[in-house]
């Protein structure tokens, strides 16, 4: 049985516990209202990109003039998985659910005999890909110094890519982040980027004039697509990042709520019960006179 | 009104501009164009240029470093990798920054290429004047 003193202390640790969980609760509501915001603001720009390099694939696709990009190497033997994961922990089962994605996605390509190259976005999703896949990683991009994630950093990311491409280090390109559904539930996604997936049906643009030709307007835009598709993960990641932690510091503050209620009640019993023990041998000294 | 048409510019991190235009001037991968009311669909890359608005409570200019413009009957959307309010300190030193960029390739290009980094290190020189 724990002494009065130590009861004390544990609910005096506890309180401050739930205080740090409250603080980064609501300091992670306010970033989610902001990380929501920027990825609301972007959509006009990654919606409008797809459609018009949707058209613009469908038209090309299968002629010869079709870039790269598009097209691919002619091989699905090298895959390149690029992981997007949070730089902090504390948000529950944020970084492990893309991690375990990845992984499963890793071990399945490496059963076929494919090679497999991984490049991770965040600290997280190194340190845990670090122990049984360690031997795949290739590059890292680190955001650790990143307060608000732009446009820039995304292209970091995608020159990256762009330069494992051109040096025909991998044939297939996919990512894998968490798309924002709501604060309670993130999905992790893995989305191919690199052959370009034309949705199926894409209809041919043909309404349009193409200036200059259609086949150097799709090479010129399908990089910027590219990096498009990263910034939007980079920006849905953000969002559900903070909804991750805050739904996780919040479960944290209600359960040191609850533990607070049960200490104190055990802090009160057992002081009542040494009050009892100091009466009864008071009582018992005084009769025994 | 009927001599109107929705303009929007947007990059890839916010909106920039979006209301009704009478005319857009771009400046397109193969030289500028203007897009009015009932302008033929057209797609478009940019080069890195000025972008004139002429919208209903007067003419807004923007500089821009790359991207799309889709054009239609009734719509103008311009896709901008990076663009800036051309009064704006910023505007001046994207452009610069394209500018010294294109110099340097044109000093290590030779024959056709070179004429070409040349033309468009003119041009945007005149842009940066004009800001």
């Amino acid at each position: 049985m724990p002494s009065l003193k130590d009861l004390k202390n544990r609910i005096a640790s506890v309180k401050s516990t739930r205080k740090i969980t409250k603080a980064m609760q609501m300091v992670a509501a306010a970033k989610l209202r902001r990380a929501q915001e920027a990825a609301e603001a972007a959509r006009p720009y990654a919606d409008k990109m797809a459609d018009v390099v949707n058209g613009l694939a469908a038209s090309v696709a299968g002629s010869d003039m079709a870039p790269k990009l598009l097209a691919g190497t002619g091989s699905d033997k090298t895959h390149l998985l690029v992981v997007m994961t949070a730089e902090r922990g504390l948000c529950g089962g944020f970084n492990s659910s893309i991690v375990k994605l990845a992984r499963i996605h890793a071990n399945k390509l490496v059963a076929e005999g494919k090679t497999v190259k991984i490049l991770t976005v965040g600290k997280k999703g190194r340190e845990q890909l670090k122990r049984d896949l360690g031997a795949h990683l290739v590059a890292h991009v680190d955001l650790s110094e990143v307060k608000r994630v732009g446009y820039e950093n995304a292209a970091d990311v995608a020159n990256k890519v762009f330069d494992m491409f051109d040096a025909d280090e991998f044939d297939v390109a996919t990512i894998f982040f968490n798309r924002f559904e709501s604060v309670i539930s993130q999905v992790p996604t893995a989305t191919q980027v690199i052959p370009a997936v034309i949705p199926e049906g894409a209809d041919a643009n043909t309404l349009y004039d193409y200036e200059p030709s259609e086949e150097a307007i799709l090479a010129d835009l399908l990089p910027r697509a590219v990096t498009t598709q990263i910034f939007t993960a980079l920006l849905e990641n953000g969002a559900s990042e903070q909804g991750a932690r805050m739904s996780a510091m919040d479960n944290a503050t209600r359960n040191a709520g609850d533990m607070i209620d049960r200490l104190t009640t055990e802090y009160n019993r057992s002081r009542q019960a040494s009050i009892t023990k100091e009466l009864i041998e008071i009582i018992s000294g005084a009769e025994a006179l | 009104m009927a001599d109107m048409f929705q303009f929007d510019l947007v990059s890839p991190e916010r909106k920039l501009a979006s209301g009704q235009a009478r005319a857009v001037q771009i400046p397109g991968a193969d030289g500028d164009l203007t897009a009015m009311p009932d302008h033929a669909p057209t797609i478009t890359t940019l080069r890195p240029g000025v972008l004139v608005v002429e919208g209903a409570s007067g003419e807004e200019r923007f500089v821009v470093t790359g991207g799309f413009a889709e054009i239609s009957p009734e719509a103008t959307t311009v896709l901008a990798e990076r663009a800036y309010p051309a009064a704006g300190e910023e505007a001046r030193a994207a452009l610069q920054a394209i500018l010294e960029d294109v110099r340097a390739k044109a000093n290590a290009a030779s024959g056709a290429d070179k004429d070409a980094f040349d033309k468009t290190a003119d041009d945007l020189a005149k842009a940066i004047e004009g800001l």
